[in-house]
């Protein structure tokens, strides 16, 4: 009983590094715009995040040196992208292959590094609730700042007036243009914040997750991330979901090792990959369905007045 | 600021003064990173422009890596120019790998010679079926070629891990998660003595030759890039993109797979975890610089080579990191892609800011 809760909490941990990576990746293809990159970016965040709360002891500048980093790499990749017309594919693609080459380059030194020792981050009482405490209760902050993040997300896109025009960018970028909306910052901004968030979800990763730092320790994560958005059909709560439901999967992998399932260990490791792509397929089987809810404009350039 | 004006047609010059700049670009960077690192620059370029050629040891070993980077990129470019994202190469290849070492394993002491072609063969029917999933994928559930192929990758990972740590490890191996060391009757056949050059640069020119007639040739060649440049156009015509979906992918998986069966049964002659060396991906770099054309990438894939063995030469003689080949790529290809705006674009100078 008491391993099934243990079970619940590595997989809303687990789940965080994927929700919040994922929900940056949804705000950046709310303004039409695809960042295969995720996985670069993090990469980096991981080991900017890792060396900083490695040398300063603080968790939280860690965290920063991750947004930093991942923002500014998306903020290249969107200068590229928006003002240079560049293919976007083509260029994360290219983000992600610097990535992982420059975290491994800068990360050699911090491969047999650890994070200093940190006391529990429990809740005062409710932490002591049998079961439920020690599954849901026990966690570092960003667990739960990543789902107020996510109404956050979800208040702003749907209430506001800001968030209305952000879809509208995705929607349709001509029309937003004609309305006088500066359809090339909007989509800059957006970008620059969805590289933060995947920063964000690479410094968790190196920090907290894990924490340790090894060569290409993201393990395509970053593209699992993307693959949730399509899951969640470009829905924050949906993301949420998806992303504690891959969570769930890779800790299962554990799980079943640690019941003592007669598998084999790389079988187990496959779970999260086979799923995102068993997921993919059902959820995209319906072209109509994923059309209705994908940003019209999504992965197609745009250029004022060319 | 700077504004961006649509040329009437692409501009010839720069197609090819692009990639030469995106070079310059790299290296002015590359160079930058040296000094900051507190090494010599200049021994830095050493390595990755003049030792890979300085003689006919290194040119050999230069032409071992262009290999299955350029076949691998063919099969990519044909691809890219019909609209198909296979990322997913790394994984094809290692399952090429994986089929022609199966086929390598059953050979003994005396196998004929001709047992070389069904280990080619198996390599290619690897890759392919590993490219083939994908395929089905998209084609019966529209699910997206790119996370599909990509995520393929991980689990080609996994299940050599199994294989090398499981049924095939060699029982004589100390425990370490690899094959036998294949009967030498497997060894691709070399081209030279002293050097490890193999008969695989001659099927990768063929390749090439084999590209170039297909794409500008042949009618399938034709469909195939008319359904990447404009689908609507392609259908108008009559054009089937299921077909260039399946045949783009069959055919990159192909040369994946074909590629990974000239590495392990020529330089090296086992299964390992450490089959999987990142050609796949740098594979795509290659076939961007060399702009999707089969003579180009000629080109591009020995200079990515270039990358490869600078970087192991900046690991044994500067106390560098190997991952500094990586560093170079990317940032090859990002330089090459903002370069290539001036392909399509004039840049003009505004007064206005433009939105």
């Amino acid at each position: 009983m008491e391993s099934y809760a243990l079970l619940l909490a590595a997989t809303l941990n687990a789940g965080t590094v994927l929700a919040i990576a994922s929900l940056g990746l949804l705000i950046n293809e709310k303004v039409g715009i695809v960042n295969l990159g995720a996985e670069g970016m993090m990469l980096c965040a991981a080991i900017a995040g890792f060396a900083t709360v490695v040398t300063t002891g603080n968790d939280w500048l860690g965290f920063a040196a991750g947004m930093a980093i991942g923002a500014v790499l998306a903020g290249i990749f969107g200068l590229l992208v928006i003002w240079l017309n560049t293919n976007q594919y083509a260029t994360g693609l290219a983000l992600t292959l610097f990535g992982t080459g420059f975290s491994a380059f800068v990360g050699t030194s911090f491969v047999q590094a650890k994070i200093p020792e940190r006391a529990s981050y429990a809740i005062p009482g409710l932490a002591d609730i049998p079961w439920i405490g020690p599954a849901l209760f026990r966690h570092h902050p960003l667990v739960y700042i990543t789902v107020l993040l996510a109404l956050a997300l979800i208040w702003f896109m749907y209430r506001t007036r800001s968030g209305l025009v952000m879809r509208s960018v995705g929607e349709s970028p001509e029309s937003a243009h004609a309305l006088g909306y500066p359809v090339r910052r909007i989509r800059l901004l957006a970008v620059v914040a969805g590289g933060a968030l995947c920063g964000l979800a690479g410094a968790y990763l190196s920090v907290i997750y894990t924490p340790l730092w090894v060569e290409g320790m993201v393990a395509g994560k970053g593209w699992i991330a993307l693959a949730l958005t399509t899951f969640a059909t470009w829905r924050p709560a949906r993301v949420l979901l998806g992303a504690y439901l891959f969570g769930g999967v890779t800790m299962l992998q554990f799980h079943l090792q640690s019941i003592g399932v007669d598998v084999p260990s790389q079988f187990l490791s496959m779970l999260p990959y086979v799923a995102t792509i068993v997921v993919l397929a059902l959820i995209s089987r319906n072209p109509q369905w994923i059309r209705v809810n994908m940003p019209t404009s999504l992965g197609k350039p745009f250029y004022p007045g060319a | 600021m700077f504004k961006l004006e649509a040329r009437p047609e692409p501009s010839r010059v720069w197609t090819y003064a692009s990639p030469l700049l995106a070079l310059l670009i790299t290296v002015i960077i590359g160079t930058l990173m040296f000094i900051a690192l507190g090494k010599d620059p200049l021994k830095g370029l050493e390595m990755f422009f003049w030792q890979p050629i300085h003689n006919a040891y290194s040119l050999g070993e230069l032409m071992v890596k262009a290999t299955p980077l350029l076949i691998i990129a063919l099969g990519l470019a044909l691809c890219f120019r019909s609209n198909v994202w296979n990322i997913g190469a790394e994984g094809q290849y290692i399952i090429g790998a994986i089929f022609a070492g199966g086929v390598a394993l059953l050979a003994d002491a005396h196998t004929s010679r001709w047992i070389v072609l069904p280990i080619l063969l198996a390599g290619v029917l690897g890759g392919m079926l590993w490219a083939s999933l994908t395929a089905l994928l998209r084609d019966r559930f529209h699910a997206n070629e790119i996370l599909v192929s990509l995520m393929l990758v991980y689990v080609a990972v996994q299940v050599l891990s199994y294989l090398v740590g499981g049924p095939w490890k060699d029982p004589m191996g100390f425990n370490f998660p690899q094959t036998k060391t294949f009967e030498a009757v497997t060894r691709i056949p070399r081209l030279f003595d002293g050097s490890r050059v193999s008969i695989g640069v001659l099927l990768a020119l063929a390749s090439v030759a084999g590209l170039w007639v297909f794409l500008f040739r042949t009618r399938a060649g034709f469909a195939l890039q008319v359904g990447g440049l404009a689908p609507a156009a392609a259908r108008y015509a009559g054009f089937s993109s299921r077909k260039a979906l399946w045949l783009a992918l069959l055919l990159s998986g192909g040369a994946a797979g074909l590629a990974g069966a000239l590495e392990v049964a020529g330089p090296i002659g086992q299964l390992t975890i450490y089959v999987p060396a990142g050609y796949g991906f740098a594979a795509i770099i290659v076939a961007y610089v060399g702009r999707l054309h089969p003579v180009g990438m000629v080109f591009s894939a020995i200079l990515m080579s270039m990358f490869y063995i600078g970087g192991e030469m900046a690991q044994s003689r500067l106390g560098l990191t190997k991952s500094l080949t990586g560093v170079f790529q990317g940032l090859l290809l990002f330089s090459l892609l903002a370069c290539d705006t001036l392909v399509n674009y004039r840049l003009k100078w505004q007064k206005t800011g433009a939105r």
